[in-house]
């Protein structure tokens, strides 16, 4: 267990908008592995700003630990921002492929289970069902275990992606965002808990 | 620093802007643009192009090294020694790897350095080709920012880009690598200048007013305040800054290992240093305070021993340039994310004046506990003690010599018998705590102050990783002095051998070479002294003798640092000196 997975750890999803150049995933990946910060998914994309890329990171950290690796993140020069979503609403998304062992005999169960979690068919031969599903995190974590009941021959998740709700932007605006340091964030720790905003969709 | 890019330095071309460059001329127009005069350096294939086109710049003086370290350790002596960037140059493959401790070294303290390496040519990247490494890759996490440069035309661009980030904010090394192609091929040489365009860099944070007046009000409302003085002090130029603010708010001030100097060892105010090695009354000092101030530092952990114990009774105010610092390690009440100099000159007007004698008189009082038993009343019984010689090239250069340390038990007693009274005076590896720092900071630290009385104190360990730079203080004329603290062991490894390790000494007797031999084969002059009467006449004449002088200490062998607080262990339980029939007592105020 990583020093930085504490009691009061929780699961939650930064988003950073990063300089489109060589190496900027690299540099990501090399402070969250000195730091011992633990990442469960990365998911990495283009933007509609021409040289501007998205990444979303799903991490295990408290506040303290979140906001350090927020502060770590803005020190790297091709970090343009960073949005800890813990204090924001927000939709994420993950998009999932399972391929399940599904023989005539289990085939019905299979799909019903698939329809209950509004999952698609996206393939099927003789002896398997491949399942599409697109949810949250949770989500897809509930369906996987549910198929756990059949055999699951290959499986593969494609991270989690995420937006803030409403009308605001995930990227924050140049003019109006002090990224460094708030004014809350000067303030005492010790007293100030972030009331954080859960994550669900 | 922006440079002017108007004027170049004496020697070198008058280049008009527009004008047709190879690479390798460009990159020394921007450092000449930059205000370079010196690089420290060593050649090879892929930079051979950028060492052909130096010598169109005689305005900038290349020192060659014998080993690439050395050039990494130069370029950071200078910079310490003069506030601004210093430069190292080296070639791929195992010369830009030679460099990657002195780079880590220049991490650790946050000195601003940019190195230079040369890199195969872009069309052999990635194939393994003869010395090619992946510097880049190598020095991520002990830059604060690298380029790879395959194109000419974003040469010039990237040399002011590393300047602006090296200097800035938190300072630190910045490498720039570059293909032996973009070298060699041409464009318009077009002077950058100004501040480069870097949308995700934000070097200068402002803590809110607001924040200024609670910590004031902190200030005010503490009985046992005290100042805890980082390298920031000296970085930011803030010593007369922070003078201001004790004399007005009667705060005493305890510095770290790189904090000394920043804050008068000679002011009443001041407490010394803190930490594993720091005096017994500052530990103390800081266990028992109320409210800690702390002010360019980061809570290393030499400095606070056990973080669950540590200063149990105090608030503390944090104020940081670098937001990362934050709560890393001591959780803070309050946290000024600023320049160190902008807080203290906005914050002094704020605070009540305030004499706080009863905090004062309390530690005088565990001051004079520590005094009487004060090593420099005691007699050395003809042995020579390493306390005693430091304490003597205080007394007789006056403390205005600039002393570079390298690392070890040396580095203690320096910290401890030199007292530092002025800024940038002392340059030490603090953080990575490099062995073979001391020699070639020294000889970058000379070229930053050519008027300085140079002093190298270094063990007989550390000294013979970098001695090969010998050579180079001979060849390039520079005189410093170098005083080997020689004791015959890797002695602070045989000390925690001898307190930890049940007294087992593995690998830590070391026999060295005659250092005066050595001194006299390089054309140098060596120097021996074995007695204390024979220090002071040493050290003038080695203060007179033209050209870099070694002299061979020969102290006593198992000697240790006092006092010392455990690794992990609580501040205030500290290892002190036996008591007599040891002759020696720890450290102390001097008579």
């Amino acid at each position: 267990m990583s020093p930085h997975v504490s009691a009061s750890s929780r699961t939650r999803t930064l988003i950073a908008h990063v300089e489109d150049k060589p190496g900027v995933l690299a540099r990501i990946a090399s402070l969250f592995r000195r730091r011992g910060y633990n990442i469960q998914s990365l998911t990495v994309g283009r933007t509609a700003e021409p040289g501007v890329s998205r990444m979303t990171l799903m991490i295990d950290a408290d506040d303290d630990t979140a906001r350090r690796i927020e502060a770590n993140l803005y020190k790297l020069v091709n970090v343009l921002d960073v949005v800890d979503l813990a204090d924001h609403a927000a939709v994420n998304r993950e998009l999932a492929l399972i391929k399940v062992k599904a023989d005539v005999d289990t085939r019905p169960r299979v799909l019903q289970i698939a329809d209950v979690f509004h999952a698609r068919v996206v393939d099927m031969d003789r002896e398997t069902l491949t399942i599409e599903s697109t949810g949250t995190h949770d989500q897809i974590d509930g369906l996987v275990d549910v198929l756990g009941a059949f055999e699951v021959l290959d499986l593969v998740r494609s991270g989690v992606i995420a937006m803030t709700r409403g009308r605001e932007s995930s990227r924050p605006q140049p003019n109006t965002h002090v990224p460094s340091p708030t004014s809350e964030e000067q303030q005492s720790w010790p007293e100030s808990s972030t009331t954080a905003t859960p994550i669900s969709a | 620093m922006t440079a002017n890019p108007a004027a170049p330095l004496p020697g070198n071309p008058r280049t008009a802007p527009g004008a047709l460059l190879t690479g390798a001329e460009i990159i020394w127009e921007a450092l000449a643009a930059e205000g370079v005069d010196v690089v420290f350096g060593y050649p090879g294939g892929a930079i051979m192009p950028a060492y052909d086109a130096m010598l169109k710049y005689p305005g900038i003086r290349h020192v060659l090294v014998r080993h690439e370290q050395g050039a990494a350790h130069m370029a950071d002596g200078y910079a310490r020694a003069s506030g601004r960037v210093g430069v190292a140059i080296a070639t791929s493959g195992p010369g830009a790897t030679n460099l990657v401790t002195g780079i880590a070294t220049a991490m650790m303290d946050s000195v601003p350095v940019v190195f230079i390496t040369g890199q195969v040519s872009s069309t052999l990247l990635g194939t393994d080709g003869f010395q090619e490494t992946d510097v880049t890759g190598v020095t991520l996490p002990i830059t604060k920012h690298n380029y790879l440069v395959t194109d000419v035309a974003d040469i010039a661009s990237t040399i002011r880009e590393a300047f602006f980030l090296a200097s800035s904010g938190r300072p630190g090394p910045v490498l720039v690598d570059i293909c032996k192609d973009a070298q060699q091929a041409t464009a318009p040489w077009h002077p950058p200048h100004g501040t480069p365009r870097l949308p995700g860099y934000r070097p200068e944070p402002h803590a809110p007013d607001e924040m200024l007046e609670r910590a004031a009000r902190m200030i005010d409302q503490a009985e046992r305040p005290v100042i805890l003085a980082g390298y920031g002090i000296i970085k930011a130029g803030a010593g007369e800054l922070l003078r201001a603010f004790v004399e007005k708010t009667g705060v005493p001030v305890a510095s770290t290992l790189l904090g000394l100097g920043g804050f008068a060892a000679s002011h009443p105010m001041s407490l010394g240093m803190m930490g594993m090695h720091g005096e017994a009354w500052v530990n103390n000092a800081i266990q028992e305070a109320d409210l800690l101030i702390a002010l360019g530092m980061r809570f290393d952990d030499r400095v606070t021993g056990r973080l669950a114990t540590y200063a149990p009774r105090a608030r503390k105010i944090h104020v940081e340039v670098d937001r990362s610092e934050i709560n890393k390690l001591v959780k803070v009440d309050i946290a000024l994310i600023d320049d160190v100099a902008r807080v203290l000159s906005a914050i002094t007007p704020r605070v009540q004046a305030k004499t706080r004698e009863p905090w004062l008189a309390r530690i005088a009082g565990m001051k004079g506990d520590s005094a009487v038993r004060d090593i420099q009343g005691l007699p050395d019984e003809g042995r020579l003690y390493a306390a005693h010689v430091l304490h003597d090239l205080w007394r007789i250069t006056e403390g205005k010599a600039l002393v570079v340390t390298d690392v070890g038990q040396h580095q203690m007693w320096e910290a401890q018998y030199y007292k530092h009274d002025y800024a940038r005076k002392l340059i030490t590896s603090g953080g990575l705590g490099t062995m073979g720092f001391a020699l070639p900071a020294a000889i970058g630290a000379r070229f930053a102050q050519p008027g300085d009385d140079v002093w190298v104190v270094a063990g007989d360990g550390g000294f013979q990783m970098t001695a090969c730079e010998l050579s180079t203080a001979a060849q390039e004329g520079i005189k410093v002095n170098i005083a080997i603290i020689n004791n015959g062991y890797l002695g602070m490894v045989r000390q925690w051998q001898q307190f930890f390790y049940g007294g087992r000494y593995s690998s830590t007797p070391m026999r060295s070479p005659d250092f005066v031999k050595l001194a006299e084969a390089h054309g140098l002059t060596g120097l021996r002294v074995t007695q204390r009467s024979e220090v002071e006449a040493t050290v003038r004449l080695a203060q007179a003798t033209p050209g870099t002088v070694v002299i061979d200490f020969r102290v006593e062998q198992e000697d240790s640092v006092y006092p010392m607080v455990p690794s992990g262990a609580d501040l205030a339980e500290m290892i002190r000196r036996p008591p007599p029939p040891s002759p020696l007592v720890e450290t102390a105020e001097d008579p």
